[in-house]
């Protein structure tokens, strides 16, 4: 029963925020409304019995979102302290969200400790609940897939390599000391004898 | 299967990774190391390249890492083609590069792992390896389509690539989840059998998303929006490269998956192949006429021509795929030579040339040069003493011997408006007022490599068919 309860909660709420990131005027604001559909999309992950992928949620999307709200609020033109003038006038709504999140997070934690909704596989046999889903993911991930993950992991080495390729410049302008051609430094290179006739002034 | 025999059976990939581990660091320590990375490049490709036909002759066919890979004559016979590709637009890019001041060690090694990466698309038995060596192609793609930074249409090119790549892979991956969310599977043989009699709406939108993703890849009509800017922004060399190497990854891949998984399904993608083939002549046909640039002239033949090959595939017969595998030979034989032959087209100014009007009247002034032009245009042509007539012919037998005549009639008639404007290039060398701005060319390997490829497109070609197509029809028996 709290199951079927919190997903309608975190569905309404997931579909609705959704919306409010589409009709935000503020970017900013929209960008914290895709946090709480994030939220939401964990809780339903939760719901089904996922709780790794409703972790990667929050940490992956919920952190990346973070960076790229750090960055909409460098390159925007943001007028903040017209956004703080609306600080005593948006206090209800920020706290009605906070307790939407608390309420959410409860419901959450209940429909957990419930257990996951039973969901069907294609070939109709009960899935296997033995372990739990990161030990799950890791024995397939390592075994089954090592060959795959490997190669994943060239194609960041790829990404990497892309961006300093495309990115890095040799500064000329940096001073940086040479210890071994300081060193290696004779006198017969630095300097020399010269005859210097009368009358006649100094070349260099 | 055991963890042993697996590593064993991607062993070409396996000595590529660690080959290009190795050399990033080489280029790390050592400085100014383009050229040497290079070198130990095209012998890291002709070692993986050396495994491939080992276990092509071996006749090896065995899936590895419990069904995720597979190693078969079709894959391998791929695969050589793959690598000699690559060791050509290698060979042939250091004077191009030196010149952009792009001659960077990163060059090499990117075309090593872009390697891998088509190593596994043709290897591909499940549809996660397919997405894996795609994206590790794509992504190697962008960055060497972008290769000359402080060329603005080189930039320009790799995020006009980016970003239509992004979107092409996003079609593919959403086909992909759409395919396994009703066939439960993504095992290319698991889906095979899910889908076989009638399936439902989302199978079909999903076979058709990842045909689109692939098209895209491949550049055929009408996906192939993004070829002329980004064949006219990239350096030449790496232009060369993205006609000839993925472009064969791609129409591999493309085969593997119509055939494996969607095997069953035969009236659903057929009909999808027949429109992109007679699409992609059509536009690359008519969308060349009016190109001045010799870079975007080569984009819509090659456009063209991957229409060509996709009437191999409608066929969707065993006889068609050989076809198509002795047509992707030819090709990139052509394409190679036509690029090599833009690389010594360096004017007096030491510019490099790329305009029709640049060549005017070559053959009074650079007779070889011209010569070798005309037997790449006349061989892209389809002109019949020249070895590219050959690949016509056998797809378009495979298609009447497939009952396809009106798509042989129409790729037939096509072919002719496209024979306008490789005769034009080779009329604008021969007929017209000689303009004499192309200079001597100093590099002897620019040189001789398009020299072999004239061979290989001359009539001495005829003397590999019973090679080629004794090693194409065992590569495409591997299929069924």
């Amino acid at each position: 029963m709290i199951q079927v309860l919190s997903f309608y909660i975190f569905a309404a709420l997931l579909i609705a925020s959704a919306a409010m990131v589409i009709f935000a005027r503020n970017p900013v604001h929209s960008v914290l409304w895709l946090i709480v559909a994030f939220f939401n999309a964990a809780g339903l992950m939760v719901l089904i019995g996922a709780e790794f992928i409703a972790m990667l949620l929050v940490i992956v999307y919920v952190g990346a979102v973070a960076v790229l709200f750090l960055f909409v609020v460098m390159m925007l033109d943001i007028d903040f302290a017209e956004l703080r003038a609306g600080f005593v006038k948006n206090v209800p709504l920020g706290l009605m969200l906070a307790v939407v999140l608390v309420a959410e997070l409860v419901l959450g934690i209940g429909a957990y400790r419930a257990g996951a909704v039973k969901l069907g596989t294609p070939d109709g046999a009960a899935p296997v609940n033995e372990v739990p889903n990161i030990e799950a993911i890791g024995n397939l991930l390592y075994s089954k897939y090592i060959f795959l993950f490997e190669s994943a992991g060239l194609i960041l080495l790829v990404a990497m390599v892309g961006a300093i390729v495309l990115t890095h410049r040799k500064s000329y302008s940096a001073k940086a000391q040479n210890i071994s051609s300081q060193t290696m430094r004779r006198p017969q290179d630095a300097t020399r004898n010269v005859n210097q006739p009368v009358g006649q002034g100094v070349e260099l | 299967m055991d963890l042993n025999t697996s590593l064993f059976l991607v062993r070409s990939e396996a000595i590529l990774s660690f080959s290009a581990l190795a050399l990033l660091l080489l280029a790390a320590w050592r400085a100014e190391a383009g050229r040497l990375v290079s070198i130990l490049s095209v012998a890291v490709l002709v070692a993986a390249g050396a495994y491939a036909g080992h276990f092509l002759f071996a006749g090896t066919q065995s899936l590895a890492f419990s069904g995720l890979y597979s190693n078969d004559a079709f894959a391998n016979f791929s695969k050589i083609l793959i690598y000699f590709a690559a060791a050509m637009s290698l060979i042939i890019a250091p004077p191009f590069l030196e010149k952009a001041a792009a001659m960077r060690a990163e060059y090499p090694v990117l075309i090593v792992l872009s390697c891998v990466g088509m190593g596994l698309m043709v290897s591909a038995a499940d549809l996660i390896t397919l997405y894996i060596g795609l994206e590790l192609l794509s992504l190697s793609s962008y960055v060497l389509a972008s290769f000359a930074r402080t060329d603005g249409r080189s930039a320009e090119a790799g995020l006009k690539y980016f970003v239509l790549g992004a979107l092409a892979s996003g079609i593919l991956l959403f086909g992909a989840s759409l395919i396994y969310g009703f066939a439960g599977s993504t095992s290319f043989a698991a889906i095979s059998t899910a889908l076989d009699g009638d399936i439902s709406l989302g199978l079909t939108f999903g076979i058709v998303f990842i045909l689109s993703g692939l098209a895209f890849k491949m550049s055929a009509a009408p996906f192939h929006m993004w070829t002329p800017d980004v064949y006219e922004g990239a350096p030449t060399p790496v232009t060369g490269y993205f006609a000839s190497a993925p472009k064969v990854a791609a129409t591999v891949l493309m085969i593997r998956v119509v055939t494996e998984a969607f095997g069953t399904q035969v009236m659903v993608w057929q009909q999808i192949v027949i429109v992109v083939a007679l699409m992609s002549i059509i536009i690359g046909a008519v969308g060349a006429i009016g190109q001045q640039n010799l870079k975007r002239l080569l984009a819509y033949s090659s456009i063209n021509n991957v229409g060509f090959i996709l009437i191999g595939l409608a066929a969707g017969t065993e006889q068609g795929i050989a076809a198509m595998l002795v047509y992707l030979v030819i090709y990139v034989a052509m394409t190679l030579g036509s690029f090599i032959v833009l690389l010594q087209l360096k004017g007096r100014d030491g510019d490099y040339k790329e305009s029709l009007g640049d060549i005017a009247g070559l053959s009074k002034t650079r007779p070889a040069l011209a010569a070798t032009f005309a037997i790449f245009m006349f061989s892209l042509a389809g002109i019949p003493p020249l070895f590219g007539f050959w690949g016509k012919l056998v797809v378009f037998d495979a298609a009447v011997a497939a009952g396809l005549f009106p798509l042989a009639v129409i790729g037939i008639a096509a072919s002719v408006i496209g024979a306008f404007y490789y005769l034009k290039v080779v009329k604008v060398m021969y007929f017209d007022d000689a303009v004499d701005i192309i200079a001597e060319t100093d590099d002897k390997t620019l040189v001789w490599t398009g020299g072999l490829m004239a061979l290989v497109n001359s009539p001495v070609g005829y003397f590999s068919i019973p090679v080629l197509g004794l090693l194409s029809a065992q590569a495409a028996k591997a299929l069924f």
